[in-house]
This record gives C-alpha cells, sequence and structure tokens, in this order.
C-alpha cells in the first residue's frame, strides 16, 4: 500500500508560494539594526517549512538550497548573527531564486541550476562555511555475509518512563519482529502495595536475542528510551549463517521508497486551486439550510393545491419573496467564494518599490490601504500586469529625485500610495503619487508632433490626459529600462477594458497623479443594458456605453456614398444598424423612431442604431463557446427573467463589423 | 483503528499525514498549530499525538508539555516531526514529555510503520 504522494505537491507550491511571500515581505519590513525578534521568525519558520516540505516531496535541489538559508536565519534568530542590508539583499536575492525554482518544478520546467549554485554559493559565502552534506547517512549497510549473533540485552526502565508515553512492552515486541528472544523479567523492584504509585514502571528484563541484526539496529530500538532507561547490550555469541531467516529489511524499504517518490515526482495532474477561508464555505452551507427551508415551506403548500385560497396565496407569497432573498445571497456567497483579498496583489510592491528605488536612486515611500479588499481571482490575475506597470510609471517618470523635489520645496521623499475599496459592485484601485504631475503642454505638444491629434483644436484636460493611453504614446524626456518606451499605457487600458473596467487620471503640475481603476467584482456577472431590435433583446455592457440618444435627421451624413455617420456636438461616429447586421426586421423605418447608443471600445466609438432602451439589469454571463463558433458581436448569452434567451453583445467585436462593412463600402 | 491527533501549520504536510493515517483506517484530527491542538485535545482525547516542532502561535515543544500537564493524556504517545537531526532538540522534546520522533522528511510508509511502534 504506497502513497501517491504527488497528489499533495500542488498544496505544497501554494504553501511555498505563501511563504516565500511571508518572507520577503518579512525582510523587507527588517530594521537593521533593530529586527523585531517575531519577524525573524515568521521568516525563519517558512524558510524551514519549505525545507522540510521539499525534503519530504523529493525536490532535493529546493532542500539543499533552504538548509543553507535556514542556517542563516537560524544564526540571526538565536542573535549569533547581526542584519546587514548586505545579509537582506542576499536573502531577498535568494527568495527569488527559490520562486524560480518552485514555479519551474510545479510548471514541469527545468530549475536553471547556474542561477541557483550562483546564489547558493553567496549564502554559503556568508555563511563562512564549506557546503555542508545536506544528504542524512542513516541509512544502514549490511554487506558481507549475513551474520547471526546472540545478544544478551539488560533493559532497565527508569521509574518515569511511563510518563512519555512509551511503552516496554512494545519495545520489547520490536525486538521479537527482528529476531528470536528470550525474556526473563525480573520484579525484585517492585515495592510493598501500599507504597506502589500506579504511574511508574518497577520491571526490568533480560533479553536473549538472536539476530541477524547489527549492534545499531538493536540500538536504534531504543533510541526514543536510551535516556530513560538503563541499557547494556552485550554480543554473546558469533556464528556465521546460523538462521539466516531474519534479514534486515530496513535497506530495501528505504531505497524503493526512494526510487518510486522519483518516478511520481512528473505525474501530478494540473488544475488551478483556491483556498476558500471555511467561513466562507460555512455562510454557503447555510444559505443552502434555508433554502432547503423556503422549499419545503412552499412544498407545504403544494400537497393541496386543489383546496386552494386566499390564506394560502398569502403564504405563497412568503415564500417567494424568501426565496428571491436565499437565492440572492446563495449568489453573493458562491461569488465570494472565488474572491481573494487585494493584497495577492499588492504584496509584490513593497520590494518592486525597494528594488526601483536602489536603480533610480530615488527616496519613496509606499503606503497601501485597503489590502483586504476582495475581489475576483480571475480579476486578480489579469490586473497584476496593468497595476505592476501603473505603479513602475509613478516611480519612474511620476516621483522626481530627491534633489529635484527639495529644489520644488517639496520633502526629499516621495509618496505612492495604493488605495483598494468597494464601491457599488465594484472595485476600484487608486495609484495615486505626489510627483512632478503630467504636463498638459507636453503632452499636446507630442501628441502633434506623433499626428495623434488633428491640429490646435482646445482639448479638455480629461481628453489631454487620454491621450497618453493612445498606442506609441511617451512623454518620458529620457526612455529608461524601468517603465519602458510608453508602449505599456495603452495595453493598461485595453486589458482593464477587457476585465469590463475603465481607468481615469487626474493629475495636477507638481502636486501628482492619481489613476483610479474601476473593475466589476467578477466576470460572471455583468451590468447590462437591455435594447430591443425588431422582436429581439440583446444586452450591451452598461460600462461601454457613453450616452444614448435621439436621432435628429439633419445631423445624419453620407461618407462614401453609404456609411452614414452621425455629427454628435463636434465628433463625426459611425452608425451601425443592428438590424442590419443580424438580418431582423426593424420596427422603425425611419432612423429618428430608433435610437441612437453611443458605445466606446479601445480607441473607437461608434452608434448603434436600436429599436428602443428597455431597462438595466445584473446578468449571468453564459458561455456559447461550448455550443458555438465565436460569432463577431457576440460575447455570450444568458437568461431572461421570462425564461427568453438573449444574446450579449461584444462592444470590440461591433467596432470591428462596423469597419469592415465601411471597407468593403469604400471598395465600393 | 487509532484516533490521532495531527499537527502542523504546514497544510501540505498535513494533508500527506493525515491521508496516509486515514488510509490505514485511523482516525484523523487536524490542528494548525499548538494553541489550536491544544483546544482540539481537550474536546476530544485521541489515543496518538503527531506534532510538528516549528510553528506559530504555540510550537510543538511547548504543546507537548501543556499536553503532559491534562491527566488525560498523562501516558499518550506523542510523536514530534523534526526536521531537526540534531539531538538537542530531540533531547528538549524527550525532556518535555515526548515519546519519540520521527525525522523528515519521511514518507507514508515510515509513517506507519512509525506510529505502529507506539500503538503496538
Amino acid at each position: 500500500m504506497s502513497i501517491d504522494i504527488s497528489q499533495f505537491h500542488e498544496t505544497f507550491f501554494e504553501e511555498c508560494f505563501e511563504g516565500l511571500e511571508i518572507m520577503e515581505s518579512g525582510l523587507l519590513n527588517l530594521d537593521i539594526g533593530n529586527a523585531d525578534k517575531e519577524t525573524v521568525n515568521s521568516i525563519f519558520r517558512a524558510a524551514h517549512s519549505i525545507k522540510g516540505g521539499s525534503a519530504t516531496f523529493g525536490f532535493s535541489e529546493v532542500a539543499s538550497f533552504t538548509h543553507v538559508m535556514e542556517t542563516l536565519l537560524d544564526e540571526t534568530r538565536e542573535d549569533k548573527r547581526d542584519i546587514s542590508q548586505g545579509l537582506i539583499d542576499t536573502l531577498l536575492k535568494s527568495v527569488d531564486c527559490l520562486h524560480g525554482m518552485i514555479t519551474a518544478i510545479s510548471q514541469k520546467d527545468s530549475i536553471d541550476m547556474g542561477v541557483v549554485s550562483t546564489i547558493q554559493n553567496e549564502l554559503e559565502q556568508t555563511l563562512g562555511n564549506t557546503p555542508e552534506k545536506t544528504q542524512k547517512t542513516d541509512i544502514n549497510n549490511n554487506e558481507g555475509s549475513i551474520e547471526t549473533s546472540e545478544w544478551s540485552i539488560d533493559f532497565k526502565p527508569h521509574e518515569n518512563i511511563l510518563k512519555t508515553g512509551n511503552d516496554p512492552v512494545l519495545l520489547l515486541r520490536e525486538l521479537e519482529a527482528i529476531g528470536d528472544t528470550g525474556v526473563t523479567i525480573n520484579t525484585d523492584n517492585i515495592p510493598e502495595l501500599a507504597e506502589i504509585e500506579p504511574e511508574s514502571c518497577y520491571l526490568s528484563w533480560n533479553i536473549k536475542l538472536i539476530t541477524s541484526a547489527q549492534e545499531k539496529d538493536i540500538r536504534q530500538i531504543f533510541d526514543w528510551v536510551e535516556d530513560e532507561c538503563d541499557l547494556n547490550i552485550v554480543k554473546t555469541i558469533s556464528r556465521e549463517n546460523i538462521k539466516p531467516e531474519v534479514e534486515n529489511t530496513d535497506n530495501t524499504t528505504i531505497d524503493n521508497n526512494k526510487s518510486s517518490q522519483n518516478s511520481t515526482k512528473k505525474s501530478s495532474a494540473e488544475s488551478g486551486s483556491i483556498r476558500v477561508n471555511i467561513d466562507k464555505i460555512d455562510a454557503l452551507i447555510n444559505m443552502v439550510g434555508e433554502l432547503v427551508i423556503t422549499q419545503s415551506m412552499m412544498g407545504h403548500l403544494d400537497g393541496s393545491i386543489e383546496d386552494f385560497d386566499t390564506t394560502k396565496l398569502e403564504k405563497l407569497r412568503d415564500g417567494l419573496t424568501s426565496l428571491e432573498r436565499n437565492t440572492r445571497e446563495l449568489q453573493e456567497s458562491v461569488m465570494r467564494i472565488r474572491m481573494l483579498p487585494i493584497s495577492f496583489s499588492f504584496n509584490r510592491f513593497p520590494r518592486m518599490v525597494r528594488d526601483l528605488c536602489q536603480q533610480l536612486n530615488k527616496k519613496i515611500d509606499l503606503t497601501m490601504s485597503g489590502e483586504q479588499t476582495e475581489l475576483d481571482k480571475t480579476v486578480m490575475e489579469k490586473i497584476g500586469d496593468p497595476l505592476v506597470h501603473l505603479v513602475r510609471n509613478s516611480l519612474d517618470h511620476g516621483i522626481e529625485t530627491p534633489d529635484v523635489r527639495l529644489s520644488k520645496g517639496k520633502s526629499e521623499t516621495g509618496t505612492i500610495e495604493l488605495n483598494a475599496y468597494h464601491k457599488g459592485g465594484n472595485i476600484v484601485i487608486e495609484i495615486t503619487d505626489d510627483g512632478a504631475g503630467f504636463n498638459k503642454d507636453k503632452i499636446v505638444r507630442k501628441a502633434l508632433e506623433r499626428n495623434l491629434i488633428s491640429s490646435n483644436e482646445p482639448l479638455t484636460d480629461e481628453k489631454i490626459y487620454d491621450l497618453i493611453f493612445m498606442p506609441g504614446f511617451s512623454t518620458a524626456e529620457t526612455i529608461s529600462d524601468v517603465s519602458g518606451r510608453g508602449v505599456g499605457m495603452d495595453v493598461v487600458k485595453r486589458n482593464i477594458r477587457e476585465l469590463g473596467g475603465n481607468i481615469d487620471v487626474t493629475s495636477e503640475i507638481d502636486k501628482g497623479t492619481t489613476f483610479t481603476i474601476r473593475l466589476p467584482l467578477t466576470l460572471a456577472i455583468l451590468d447590462g443594458q437591455l435594447l430591443s431590435v425588431g422582436p429581439q433583446t440583446y444586452i450591451i455592457p452598461l460600462v461601454s456605453i457613453v450616452e444614448s440618444l435621439q436621432i435628429r435627421n439633419e445631423n445624419i451624413n453620407s461618407v462614401a456614398g453609404k456609411t452614414e455617420v452621425y455629427r454628435l456636438r463636434d465628433e463625426y461616429i459611425p452608425i451601425l444598424k443592428l438590424h442590419d447586421v443580424f438580418g431582423i426586421a426593424s420596427q422603425s423605418s425611419n432612423l429618428e423612431e430608433g435610437i441612437l447608443v453611443v458605445i466606446e471600445g479601445e480607441d473607437n466609438k461608434i452608434g448603434l442604431y436600436i429599436d428602443d432602451l428597455l431597462g438595466q439589469q445584473q446578468v449571468v454571463i453564459k458561455s456559447l463557446e461550448s455550443n458555438y463558433e465565436p460569432i463577431q458581436g457576440i460575447s455570450g448569452a444568458t437568461i431572461l427573467g421570462d425564461g427568453t434567451v438573449s444574446l450579449i453583445l461584444d462592444v470590440e467585436g461591433l467596432i470591428n463589423v462596423q469597419k469592415t462593412i465601411s471597407t468593403t463600402n469604400k471598395a465600393a | 483503528m487509532a484516533s490521532i491527533l495531527a499537527v502542523d501549520d504546514s497544510a501540505s504536510m498535513r494533508q500527506m499525514v493525515t491521508f496516509a493515517l486515514k488510509n490505514a483506517g485511523h482516525e484523523v484530527v487536524e490542528a494548525v498549530d499548538g494553541v489550536d491542538a491544544l483546544n482540539n485535545a481537550k474536546k476530544n482525547k485521541v489515543n496518538l499525538v503527531i506534532t510538528d516542532v516549528n510553528m506559530p502561535n504555540m510550537d510543538g515543544i511547548s504543546l507537548i508539555k501543556e499536553l503532559r500537564t491534562l491527566p488525560d493524556y498523562k501516558f499518550t504517545p506523542i510523536l514530534m516531526l523534526t526536521t531537526e537531526s540534531a539531538p538537542e532538540k530531540k533531547q528538549e522534546g524527550k525532556a518535555a514529555g515526548a515519546t519519540g520522533w520521527l525525522v523528515k522528511p519521511f514518507d507514508p510508509d515510515q509513517l506507519l510503520s512509525t506510529i505502529n511502534k507506539v500503538l503496538g
């Protein structure tokens, strides 16, 4: 009955990453010269656990690496070593290296041993001794011929041996298991009945043992009790091959286990998992309990449907009210299972800011608030990179160097603030710096240089700041490798929009800049606007709607023959008639009878021509892709309250449809 | 079949120990640190305690000391799981009242053969 331990690898990896985070944030918080004892302890414990786990699960490279880290940390913990900046730097590097190793192992890649050994050497140098072998040499080898001997063992337990939970009888049984025994008991030390302490052991034994085992194997049986007994083991007769019936099986089992560990190392199945706080699951179970109660409440009504009277109507109404409440609460509880605190994403920043400050010679304080704000795991994974980009940007372009700050009359140390909070079904993340702010003139000049805007038309602040999100825009005077060449901001915006969110900027010159990101709490539910086209109801994500208006014929212009555009204030917006796209009959023949919904995609606006706006509601997104091929302009479907299916429109897709139509029109 | 309290702050180790023990037909209660273990031990008497040494809140050594003060756990076998092959740690554990130890890394079979030593 061998157990496949690879099934625990997934948990082990998660644990490692958590441990590494603890180590990293602990190391960053250590004050040189006045290190908090508990922080040092928690860092040590994390390294210790990773070492123990990696050895158990057969990741020897990780075990040997963490062993060195652990030894170093143990010395600091015991005050045998002072904490220096150099030590912290080395340990942080090791944390990164370890992170790389574990990521590689979890993805079944090979470990970059070059990097590992460089850093391991560095650790060992810091430790100031030659590499120590971590491998245990417990494995006993009995080469040569099997020699069977007779042993005489005097075993006299101390009186208090029972108080450590040891039982002499079990030890005798173990001896029996390795050979033939003859046991003589010595009862001389038993006192008078009145003086007997029932918790003490007064017996001792002499055992004659015939075995092929070595003396150390016999001693190992008494390993746990060697300080709690008088033990005397003497070899009385030694014979060659008298009774080779008992073999030392220890060796072979250990070897077998080693090889089975190696062979199962690569086999664990890849699957994403999430750790859920037990409270959330309890809440869920509680909710299901209430649902069952509601169901049984309504079940009572069902039995007597023939003689249904108005008193029952009251109960039915109550039941429906509870059902509605239960459903809503159940939905919330289920959603919460996928939610993680945003600290998972924020945790990387202290380290990043510290490293970049060193690299850029800047002084920056990072403050974070609302780290416990929760959001969907998938959203969290996707928002990580955009956040990193924005923080890097603030660091590099926002916060000035200390001398520049002083000359501006600001304190030498800049501040970057990360803040997260919930607001009306959304999560809001703010990144604020007290740096240079955006220079609007410079942005406009650059945009003109790059032909991103047409002429010296008057631009609102909002429009100017929007320019930085356009592809190929960079305001940095020198390009640095910290925040790149400005290829990022458009990607940041695109990523956020893909998540159904948006990003805003406010900035004041020499005061600082704030980026505000709004994201939906989950990707499974969408705030939708219901609209009708002919007999059909469609849903469009509320966030993508800029405005809706009634059409006035005099504002419609035709470009290049067929494509119609609508003049909205000083913009021309292409019109896309949904009934044409989906091939259904519109209720209205004249455009003035319908409504134009202006939607905004990545960087384009189009006007959707529809029959009517219906209502707004939250809809649960059902994927169509398992049953249908992807259809341009449709992102999914949902079931409406009356049971009909409604398609959810994909804004980017529709914009592409419009582009295709207008190019074919031009070509025609 | 015995009831066993498995104490470890590492979820993967706990999972492995629990799985191996349950597989062998034992009943397992899990605890994440010394404090948790002590509470569990007081609630339900178990036949064997297996505890990690290095844990937050209350470490394994303190747990053993605390358990030995409880009448129910005066003679209960308590094994410590330790990565420390250093004799001081074992001695510290023994002095606190540990029955024996199992040095990490170990595999499920080694775990089972060790607990059979104390469960008889």
